[in-house]
């Protein structure tokens, strides 16, 4: 037995050990909090398994290795499988079926609706679509996936034009001269202040500025020379000031998710905060 | 006198008299009971407020006949009443039932129980301490179907102007002419990285993201997948694409099976180069990480629509020194792509590289179209922000005018 693999067994027979130990003393713990014996077990066992499965998606940071494998496998099969379960029960027991069939509906136990007989359209779409395991009717399955292509790009083309263009450029209506009352009160009211004239310009310009420059850059009609060059410039900046804020916003998020798997590794499985 | 009358006759005047006598006294026990709880009433101060006036239902409008607007003028004792119940009855029936309760102070109620040509009449009934009055019936109002929603008139406008672009500019593609789309500088990095794994002599990956086949964004990176793999059939290199949607796995395996064959090599291509993992975000993110791990890939595609996964799967491949391009639309995520990845696709530009690699007419005319649609957008830009300026700074006439036809034609009413 080379070295390696030596301390591979070992790393193994001591986390086989720590497991044990851990679900041993959580049971322990559970039970004198007044748990039920054998729910006692079950909770504690659930509760170093899901301690175990963290360590072991953590060891990732480090390098990949059979436990990071291990968790990664179970996650991957288990869910497979939950979405195929929620997609029968959701969609086809829970939608399809009590449109289509009182004796279905009694059969899987949910309440049967009116029959409606355009629910068969997407029971048709459905049966094309896996017509691709077929080597002769493979081709209808790319009618079923037109439907769907071509039904959301319909409506979004609503919803985007409402909501992406329409109301950003009424958004951007905004004056480039907050409260004017001419340079001389501008100059002698002059405030930092967030509410102040000099500040609320500068927001709207560079609301403006911003807007059509990253319009510009967004133009792919014109080669970006000169003006346009210049002013696609000023759009990617901005794109790139708002990426680092959003980017900064972000990892606050993901720190406090860190914080929840952290919480649940000290006060859930090790009980050491309360 | 009595001596005069027989017995029978006697005891049937008693009776005569006693339940006349019973009858004066109950009506005036009555009365003062009544009395008592006049006094009562009066002396714990039972407070009736005011009931709301002028009651008008009228049909909603733009709609298939399925709500009634009402509204009403508050109660003078609005800020003392605790709700206002609504009240409809059919035309002609006398019972009204309750179909909404609103807090005081609104005095509107848009009522969505409602059947299209069916007549209704309401009535409001101020409430205070269990105490409702009710106001007088509204008019008979029918709600009924307009099939066209004028309040939209704007939003058809605009986008007529860009769909007829868009149509106009694919006529004009088809029919031969030229469509100049100018560079897009991510495009040349795909070929540099396809270059460098045939190099290197390892795998490339492509992610299109994890959303289904009905988001733009996958169609996107599915079309440059296309072109991905043209090059990878050219240079026999492994391509290796998990997938977390069935859909996109059909589509993908579709796309590189006629890349192969356009190459001329349809016996190399192999239905295990596409593979679904799950539909599950993070159990996929795990799977991808441990695939790039192990097989070290050279070059990394991220080419679609990403979520927090985004920069879990960038710093992964950082991690394994492949090279990186990523490309899509989430706003939230392009700063994960920007900051790990050699270069980023940004938003449309995604969509543009898809059209301009496909070099489809329809492809490119709708691209054009869409310029169309920006530089309307800038036009729109310039007049209604240096119209607003002038109009709010010095307030001259025909500027004011000019802001107030702008704000409406990009005001979208519902």
């Amino acid at each position: 037995m080379d070295r390696s693999r030596r301390i591979s067994l070992i790393i193994f027979a001591g986390i086989i050990i720590l497991f044990i130990l851990s679900w041993i003393i959580k049971s322990t713990t559970l039970l004198n909090v007044g748990t039920e014996s054998l729910l006692s077990i079950r909770d504690a066992f659930f509760i170093t398994f899901a301690a175990f499965l963290t360590l072991a998606i953590f060891s990732f940071l480090y390098k990949d290795n059979p436990y990071y494998k291990f968790a990664e496998h179970l996650f991957v099969g288990v869910s497979a499988a939950y979405w195929m379960c929620v997609g029968f029960w959701s969609t086809f027991v829970g939608n399809f079926i009590p449109k289509v069939s009182t004796t279905l509906s009694n059969f899987f136990e949910v309440p049967p609706k009116e029959f409606d007989i355009f629910y068969f359209i997407p029971l048709i779409l459905g049966l094309m679509l896996l017509m691709r395991l077929s080597p002769k009717g493979g081709w209808l399955s790319r009618w079923s996936l037109a439907f769907i292509v071509g039904t959301t790009a319909g409506l979004n083309l609503i919803r985007y034009l409402r909501t992406d263009f329409i109301t950003q450029v009424s958004n951007t209506f905004i004056p480039l001269l907050v409260d004017w009352n001419g340079i001389g009160p501008f100059f002698s009211d002059f405030s930092l202040s967030a509410s102040g004239q000099f500040v609320m310009t500068l927001g709207n310009w560079v609301i403006f500025i911003g807007v059509f420059s990253g319009l510009i850059y967004f133009f792919f009609s014109k080669e970006h020379k000169g003006f346009f060059g210049h002013a696609s410039r000023v759009g990617i900046w901005v794109l790139m000031i708002t990426f680092g804020a959003s980017f900064g916003y972000t990892v606050m998020g993901r720190v406090s998710l860190l914080v929840g798997r952290l919480t649940f590794l000290f006060k859930d499985w090790l009980g050491l905060i309360s | 006198m009595l001596s005069y009358l027989k017995p029978s006759q006697v005891i049937s005047i008693f009776l005569f008299l006693f339940i006349i006598l019973f009858s004066f006294a109950s009506l005036a026990i009555s009365q003062d009971t009544e009395t008592i709880e006049e006094i009562i009433a009066d002396s714990v101060n039972i407070f009736i407020p005011t009931t709301a006036t002028d009651v008008v239902a009228v049909d909603h409008v733009y709609d298939c006949g399925e709500a009634v607007d009402v509204s009403w003028t508050l109660s003078t004792d609005d800020e003392k009443i605790g709700e206002y119940k609504i009240l409809r009855a059919g035309e002609g029936s006398p019972d009204f039932v309750q179909v909404g309760v609103v807090l005081p102070g609104n005095f509107s109620f848009i009522d969505k129980s409602v059947e299209s040509g069916q007549s209704y009449i309401y009535k409001i009934a101020a409430v205070y301490n269990g105490n409702a009055v009710e106001s007088e019936p509204s008019n008979i109002v029918i709600p009924d179907t307009e099939p066209v929603n004028w309040n939209l008139l704007n939003l058809f406008l605009i986008g007529l102007l860009i769909a007829g672009a868009v149509i106009y500019l694919i006529s004009h593609a088809k029919s031969g002419k030229k469509l100049f789309i100018r560079k897009i500088a991510g495009l040349e990095a795909i070929d540099e990285a396809i270059g460098r794994a045939t190099e290197m002599g390892r795998p490339i990956l492509f992610i299109p993201g994890i959303n289904d086949m009905d988001d733009v964004q996958t169609i996107a990176g599915i079309t440059l997948l296309g072109r991905v793999a043209k090059v990878v059939a050219d240079y026999d290199i492994k391509i290796n694409m998990p997938v977390a949607r069935s859909l996109v796995m059909t589509t993908a395996r579709e796309t590189i099976r006629e890349a192969y064959i356009g190459a001329g090599r349809p016996d190399a291509y192999s239905d295990d180069m596409v593979r679904y993992i799950t539909d599950e975000q993070f159990g996929y993110v795990a799977a991808v990480d441990g695939i790039m791990v192990r097989e070290k890939p050279a070059t990394c595609f991220y080419l679609g629509a990403f979520f927090a996964e985004s920069l879990i799967l960038a710093e992964t491949g950082n991690s394994i020194g492949a090279i990186q391009i990523a490309g899509t639309a989430m706003p939230a995520q392009l700063p994960f792509f920007v900051a790990a990845c050699d270069y980023t696709l940004i938003g449309e530009e995604l969509i543009a590289a898809s059209d301009y690699l496909s070099g489809e007419p329809r492809q490119l005319g709708s691209l054009k179209g869409q310029d169309v649609g920006k530089l309307l957008a800038m036009i729109a830009l310039i007049i209604g922000v240096l119209s607003i300026t002038i109009a709010d700074a010095w307030g001259v006439d025909f500027f004011v005018w000019l802001s107030d036809k702008m704000d409406a034609m990009f005001t979208i009413q519902n």
